[in-house]
């Protein structure tokens, strides 16, 4: 079992150096344009905030509509501290103060809400996301009301977000695999039957909701700092549906599955771009269709494994042997 | 003082718009456990169906209320046979982010149809236009025809739940839809009829939201439609009378809030409410705590 997770991660290196070695040089060679590269960078934030919303959604079972709020707190702060300190390490602070501020608003908005179970959390976080909109938009000294901030600088180029992006991957795809998220897991599955084998189910929850919110408020900060542009109206309701939209269409619970989604809808909206004004009937009818015909989303609960590989490779190898 | 009042009145017709939205969000709620997010766009249909009534064929308010209540149930009906019938089984999750799609799709198709732009009603006449006045408070003849056809309606629902053999049905399957669908109940039939109710009501609060603030859009479903939705959780969601006395409720203290303080925060503050109410009564204000058996 050790040996397979060993090899396992010496694969997951090997496959992150590669996309971001293909990436970086298609980019070299401007095969991705600058147009591109934006869609790029949508696709790495929608990557996170999936990943992060499918820990509290897919993986613990918390129904929250509200990602776009502690997305919000993320990319405020991050904007504030940079166009003070307008440097690489006054970006990164920002990206880092960011995160934590929205974990804190996590956390103090999810010790009260998470008792509340299904929808009612639901409508519950999609109550605060609401609040903490309208304040951004009241706080007019602050964060420059419905005006938003502008000039922010641009510190978020492509390398940054791939690191932010596998970090978060990485991070959220081993807490689950620690005893941590295997009770976040008990708890999705039968939250009555986990409390009866002892697993304090508030506490897994608030944890993997501060995460959540954590990782919501890293995206944040990384669309602050990639299109120098931000306002209240970006991080309303709709925000959230589609990060809930990616999580369902790529599976709830398959980290890989949020992943796809995200490339693929990134991909397929750009594409769209060229029908502008049929473009959201399109995408709505798309999501009607895939949903009456694959309910549980494009993975399920499953995630691309490795081993589709090793088998080639065993096959490959077996023949080999033979001749 | 008298702005207090002044302020009541008009909270009790933005009340009474929200409340007959929430009827259908919580019928809706009560019988398959779905967050019907294409509802505020039925209502948004509503309010156009009027209008296209009013100005190309130069109906009046009642035939124009009656014809869109009419064609918004169709609408109602048909968005449950197609999207929502194909998924009786499949998670909640899915039948939620299907509505959402409903949701979308109805909007962008309108938006492709009508147009991004506000259009505003035309300029109500004869009985319509009218005012009066008690004391120094001044109450539109509109607020009246609007409050007392939402009591008509209501009303006339209450009867249709209590006192008709397809009430009872309803009912029936809110309560347990497997053993209603035991006792011969036809399941299909009354989920399309509570559909058809709710978005006849929601028709009927679009034309007359058209007529009292003039204007509409393709997204003016959305706000309503989230505190309609917050309307109906409070007054406990799944009871139908919850619903109505929600509705008041968030209409009113979001005229006062936005007379005597900053109108920026009125949405805050229903949302606050709301939050307040689900942490210190989850089930709403008229729910019934159930205890969870394993």
């Amino acid at each position: 079992m050790k040996k397979l997770v060993r090899s396992n991660l010496a694969i997951k290196l090997v496959s992150l150096i590669l996309t971001f070695a293909i990436i970086q040089l298609l980019i070299y060679f401007d095969i991705i344009n600058d147009y591109l590269q934006a869609t790029l960078a949508t696709i790495c934030i929608n990557i996170i905030l999936a990943v992060s919303l499918n820990l509290i959604t897919g993986f613990t079972g918390q129904f929250s509509l509200g990602h776009a709020g502690f997305m919000s707190i993320g990319a405020y702060a991050c904007a504030l501290i940079t166009l003070r300190i307008p440097t690489i390490p006054g970006f990164i602070l920002g990206v880092f103060a960011g995160a934590v501020a929205a974990a804190l608003i996590g956390g103090l908005v999810g010790l009260p809400t998470l008792r509340l179970r299904g929808d009612y959390l639901a409508i519950a976080t999609l109550g605060m996301s609401e609040i903490i909109r309208i304040v951004f938009l009241n706080l007019d000294n602050i964060t420059n009301g419905a005006a938003g901030l502008q000039d922010i600088p641009q510190f978020a180029n492509w390398k940054w977000l791939f690191i932010y992006t596998a970090g978060t991957v990485l991070i959220i795809s081993n807490y689950i695999r620690s005893s941590h998220g295997r009770a976040c897991i008990s708890i999705r599955e039968d939250e009555i039957a986990a409390e009866a084998m002892g697993i304090n189910s508030t506490k897994y929850k608030v944890i993997a909701f501060t995460i959540g919110a954590f990782f919501a408020g890293i995206a944040g900060a990384l669309y602050a700092t990639t299109f120098n542009f931000i306002d209240p109206k970006i991080f309303g309701f709709s925000k959230s549906i589609d990060v809930l939209v990616i999580v369902v269409l790529g599976g709830l619970g398959s980290i890989s599955g949020s992943i796809i989604a995200a490339v693929l809808l990134g991909v397929v909206t750009t594409y769209l771009q060229s029908f502008a004004n049929i473009q959201m009937i399109l995408y709505s009818v798309l999501l009607i269709i895939i949903m009456i015909f694959r309910p549980q989303g494009l993975m399920g609960s499953k995630e691309v494994s490795l081993s589709i590989f090793s088998k080639l490779g065993n096959s490959f190898k077996s023949k080999k042997g033979r001749v | 003082m008298e702005q207090f009042f002044q302020q009541t009145i008009n909270g009790i017709s933005l009340g009474s718009i929200y409340a007959l939205i929430a009827l259908g969000y919580t019928m809706v709620y009560g019988i398959i456990k779905l967050i019907n997010f294409a509802h505020s766009d039925v209502y948004m249909l509503g309010a156009y169906f009027g209008y296209v009534c009013m100005t190309s064929f130069k109906l009046g308010f009642l035939p124009s209320l009656l014809i869109s209540m009419v064609l918004c149930t169709l609408i109602g009906v048909m968005i449950e046979k197609i999207a929502y019938k194909p998924l009786r089984n499949a998670t909640r999750i899915a039948v939620l982010i299907t509505a959402i799609g409903v949701s979308l799709f109805l909007e962008y198709v309108t938006m492709a149809i009508a147009g991004a732009n506000v259009r505003s009603y035309p300029p109500q006449t004869g009985i319509l236009d009218q005012s009066f006045n008690i004391g120094s408070i001044n109450i539109t003849m509109q607020q009246i025809i609007i409050v007392s056809i939402t009591i008509i309606l209501m009303v006339l629902l209450q009867f249709i739940v209590k006192k008709t053999r397809i009430g009872k049905a309803m009912r029936a399957v809110s309560l347990d839809s497997d053993a209603a669908e035991l006792m011969g109940i036809n399941v299909n039939t009354t989920i399309s009829f509570t559909f058809a109710i709710g978005s006849a009501l929601a028709g009927a609060a679009g034309i007359m939201v058209g007529i009292y603030y003039n204007s509409i859009n393709p997204l003016m479903g959305m706000l309503p439609g989230l505190k309609a939705f917050v309307a109906a959780v409070f007054g406990g969601i799944g009871i139908i009378p919850g619903a109505m006395i929600g509705g008041y409720f968030i209409g009113i203290v979001e005229v006062l809030v936005s007379g005597y303080s900053n109108s920026m925060y009125r949405d805050g503050v229903v949302f606050a409410i709301l939050i307040l109410v689900l942490i210190i009564k989850p089930a709403g204000l008229l729910g019934k705590n159930t205890r969870e058996k394993v």
